[in-house]
């Protein structure tokens, strides 16, 4: 193999020459994955021994683990090399996407070594976004199992043409043929399922060193190349590279007001100095005056470098603006089907608002609905409203702004997102676009003359949402009414959407799940927003529970048309009340769900007014929201500029 | 595969990284060690917003028992580029007169950790580039490219977001940080390599040339200034050394050496018969040493 020590040695003694020979190597990134014990560490251990990128003293350390915690029997155990955080040295497991490199006279090859456990999907889906290939282990005597279907499925998903399947132990079956080609001849039937067709097949023994790094004589039988001899040749179709034009548009460059650069790392195609170029979502035009490679001006550059691009015309662009080729851009869209690959312990929820990062751009998105759940194992479609942790979904996905995409298939850049929550800021789920939905397409947004403004102007009053929460029994409702009543009275236009009512209509097909209290308020909010559009005081009061879809409320309408009133009572005294007679229902178990019982309340942490029910009685408390509007100016502007508005 | 060779993919990745915390975080500053790596580093950060000089400062965490040379090289360079440089020193710790030849563990802790701690919390920086590298050490192996640290600037390796294809979630929670690794998937031949290709200015110490040194422990320690403790029998010798990785000169071995060029400094380290850390007295306590102290807030 090319990067034996002797060899290596060779090239050092003309280093001159190795260097230039080397500068212009390629770089291939795979991922190793099989079941637990199908010996991918061991498998990496042996690439990274036998192309000599251990060191002396690293080859001493694991001559000594391996005598103290090696599963070899004191034998070189190779899966030591690479089992890097403590705790998994001791459980002997791996446990998180883990990257290693290795080089020959090739290419330069970057590893993520990514677990067999179920539960750490979302490693294995980390690991193979970035990936071109993907090393799929077979125990031999073990065959393809549950999780050869479910990584290959994933590899697949990630778009991954490339798959090697690794077919280890060969040592353990007597490097026997027919087992070899019963298991190659029953993955191939898999794989031709989920569209996997570029697949070549390798008896090895990571443990053994046959068939790893050269060929063995021990599989005589075997025609093909050796795992690095392959992994060295195999040619990757940059699709990027023949794609049209695309660049993310990272950073803006202002040193001084002569340039005006926009940085970014070229997704796909090429770019030439006086090509044409569109801006999306905007859709303006402009041509490319210089190019920039760090501080050198180029002619030129291509998919993968990270340049600095100045135009011609002044044009506004911003960082999560895609530039592209004027003749051929991409749709613009804000509405979805995509695949989600949910990564964390609380479950995705129809309907929740979550961020989505794309490119360079990070907008709000809501999940409605989920179509569907896969089962990676038997590929079925199960109905779902929510996703857990390692589920994967085809859903609807509704965007805040519209962005320039593509599908996955053709761009991850502009096809690949991340979720994130809002509230605790984790990475929550991964998805891939698929397509624009036809609504999104077709419905275009109708600029209408009357507006808001201009409605509001009529009716004398700025429109607001009076968002009332708290537990079932707080006062919410009475409090609402009489703020209501005195706002009538006043002569505002106002409406009152409250929970008990709406759910007797519009939402009478929801239940009290975690899911449908989501999708409740989801509703409520959107209508809310109508009203307020309407120019009306809209008086919510709903118990809704979840600081995320009251965020998500006030996400819908423009910052100071929203007050979250808080109606502050704490559960002893709401149960005492207990009006309606509910909680005596749910401690006895007739109600699911009940907030405050089995069900939680998020309290808000800031909410515009706070209502302390034990000091004050429901028409001090309508008092203090009314005094409290009056401040914000919402019902001052009445008296004060009305006529003149009038006459404007 | 594109026409771009591995050295630009990388480096086109590095500059992505670098544009990406100046484009979505408040405050970045990027560590500076002055070593090889932290030039690549300082480098690719250069290309990554030329036209415009840095949009961070640099921070350089001394000790006071830095080789001359390096900060001779570090102020070189901060003139060169026009940089916003900023030193800090545990001041405490020289107060209560922490020695590196005496104290161990306790000297590192005290010098590094809790020095770049009080720096990152005087500015209030909440980004901090480092030059660390995956191929390094085997834990560092596991680490995101965004790495966020807890107030108290530990590292928790169970609790750690994905992070697909080059989409990186910077938000942060109150009160935490992040320690972005631009070089996180290069190696040692990476870097010399690059410095090789784009000709990277590094100091002086990794070539090889006459210097003071004395044995300790199977180490050659060179005697950079009259401070270094000598006993009766130690012999200053001179001899023709260089080094591979560099520190505080009485806690970083040199290696017997001719290579006085680049390439030959390259084709010493393919040869090389001990990995990059051994030469650091730093980190030889124990496997599982580096995980521990990066949990504790070392960089």
């Amino acid at each position: 193999m090319s990067s034996d020590f002797a060899q290596l040695a060779a090239a050092a003694a003309d280093i001159e020459e190795y260097l230039t020979r080397h500068a212009h190597k390629g770089l291939l990134r795979f991922i190793t994955c099989g079941s637990v014990d199908d010996g991918k560490s061991s498998l990496i251990g042996r690439l990274l021994h036998d192309s000599k990128m251990i060191f002396e003293d690293q080859l001493e350390t694991l001559e000594d683990d391996s005598k103290r915690i090696g599963t070899r029997g004191g034998e070189l155990d190779y899966a030591l090399l690479v089992d890097g955080l403590a705790a998994e040295r001791e459980q002997g497991i791996t446990i998180d996407v883990a990257y290693r490199f290795f080089s020959t006279e090739r290419r330069k090859f970057i590893v993520a070594d990514t677990p067999g456990h179920e539960q750490y999907t979302r490693n294995m889906v980390t690991g193979a976004s970035n990936a071109d290939l993907a090393v799929i282990l077979v125990d031999a005597r073990k065959g393809v199992l549950t999780q050869t279907r479910r990584h290959s499925y994933l590899a697949a998903l990630l778009g991954i043409r490339q798959v090697v399947l690794a077919v280890n132990k060969m040592d353990l079956v007597d490097y026997s043929e027919e087992v070899f080609t019963a298991i190659e001849r029953d993955y191939r039937g898999f794989a031709r399922q989920i569209d996997l067709t570029a697949i070549t097949c390798i008896p090895v023994s990571a443990v053994a060193g046959d068939n790893v790094v050269a060929r063995s004589g021990r599989c005589a039988w075997y025609r093909g190349p050796a795992l690095l001899e392959h992994l060295e040749n195999v040619t990757l179709a940059d699709d990027a590279e023949g794609a049209p034009f695309r660049m993310p548009v990272q950073w803006v460059n202002r040193p001084n007001p002569e340039f005006r650069g926009f940085a970014g790392l070229i997704a796909s195609g090429g770019v030439r100095r006086g090509d044409t170029v569109r801006v999306l979502p905007s859709g303006r035009r402009s041509s490319v005056a210089r190019i920039l490679v760090g501080d050198r001006d180029v002619e030129q550059a291509v998919a993968a470098q990270s340049v600095t691009l100045t135009l011609t015309e002044e044009i506004d662009v911003s960082r999560g603006d895609v530039l592209c080729a004027a003749d051929a851009p991409p749709a613009v869209a804000n509405q979805f089907e995509a695949t989600i690959v949910w990564m964390h312990d609380e479950p995705l929820l129809q309907g929740r608002a979550y961020l989505l990062k794309i490119g360079t751009k990070t907008v709000t998105a809501t999940v409605a609905p989920i179509k569907y759940r896969v089962n990676v194992n038997t590929l079925e479609h199960l109905a779902a409203r929510k996703l857990d942790l390692n589920d994967i979904g085809v859903c609807g996905l509704e965007l805040s702004s519209a962005i320039a995409f593509e599908p996955y298939k053709d761009s991850r850049v502009l096809g690949g997102f991340i979720l994130i929550d809002r509230l605790t800021n984790n990475t929550v789920g991964a998805g891939l676009l698929h397509f624009a939905l036809r609504r999104s397409q077709n419905v275009h947004w109708q600029a209408l003359d009357v507006n808001k403004a201009s409605r509001a102007l009529l009716s004398h009053q700025k429109p607001c949402i009076l968002w009332f929460t708290g537990l079932s029994g707080a006062g919410k409702s009475t409090i609402a009414n009489l703020v209501e009543k005195q706002l009538h009275a006043d002569g505002r236009q106002t409406y009152l959407l409250d929970g008990d009512n709406v759910r007797h209509g519009l939402n009478k097909d929801l239940g009290f799940t975690d899911q449908d209290r989501v999708e409740n308020i989801r509703r409520v909010a959107e209508v809310a927003r109508l009203m307020v559009d309407a120019g009306l005081i809209v008086l919510v009061s709903f118990i809704s529970p979840f600081r995320s879809e009251r965020r998500m409320a006030r996400g819908l309408v423009a910052p100071g048309e929203f007050f979250e009133v808080f109606v502050d009572t704490p559960l002893a005294a709401a149960e005492a009340r207990d009006v309606k007679g509910l909680y005596k229902k749910a401690r006895r178990g007739e109600l699911k769900n009940f907030t405050g019982i089995d069900s939680p309340y998020e309290a808000p942490e800031a909410p515009e007014i706070r209502l302390d029910t034990a000091l004050l009685a429901p028409e001090a408390a309508a008092t203090q929201v009314i005094a409290h509007l009056r401040g914000a100016g919402i019902i001052e502007a009445y008296s004060g500029q009305g006529d003149l508005n009038w006459e404007i | 595969m594109s026409r771009l060779d591995y050295l630009q993919r990388l480096e086109a990745e590095s500059i992505h990284i670098l544009r990406e915390v100046v484009a979505e975080c408040d405050k970045p500053v990027m560590l500076y060690s002055i070593g090889k790596d932290s030039s690549v580093m300082l480098h690719l950060a250069l290309k990554a917003f030329a036209p415009a000089k840095l949009p961070f400062p640099l921070l350089q965490i001394a000790t006071g028992w830095d080789f001359r040379e390096m900060l001779t090289f570090r102020d070189a360079a901060a003139q060169r580029h026009g940089l916003d440089l900023l030193v800090h020193t545990n001041e405490e710790g020289v107060r209560a007169g922490v020695k590196p030849w005496s104290h161990g563990a306790v000297y590192s802790d005290l010098m590094l950790t809790q020095a770049l701690r009080q720096a990152l919390d005087a500015h209030g920086f909440d980004a901090a580039f480092g030059g660390g590298r995956r191929d390094e050490e085997k834990s560092r192996a596991k680490e995101r490219v965004f790495s966020f640290r807890s107030v108290q600037h530990r590292w928790d390796p169970k609790n750690q977001r994905p992070e697909l294809w080059q989409l990186y979630n910077t938000r942060k929670n109150p009160g935490e940080s992040i320690r972005v690794f631009p070089l996180s998937n290069w190696t040692e031949l990476d870097v010399w390599q690059y410095i090789h290709v784009e000709n990277v200015p590094i100091v002086p110490l990794y070539f090889a040339k006459p210097r003071p040194v004395v044995r300790r422990g199977g180490q050659l320690l060179m005697v950079d200034d009259d401070r270094l403790p000598l006993a009766a029998d130690d012999r200053v010798e001179m001899l023709n050394v260089r080094f591979r990785t560099l520190g505080d000169y009485p806690l970083t071995g040199a290696t017997l050496s001719t290579a006085d060029t680049l390439p030959l400094v390259i084709r010493e380290m393919l040869l090389a018969r001990g990995s990059e850390r051994q030469g650091r007295l730093v980190d030889q306590e124990g496997a599982a040493s580096m995980e521990k102290k990066k949990q504790e807030g070392y960089f």
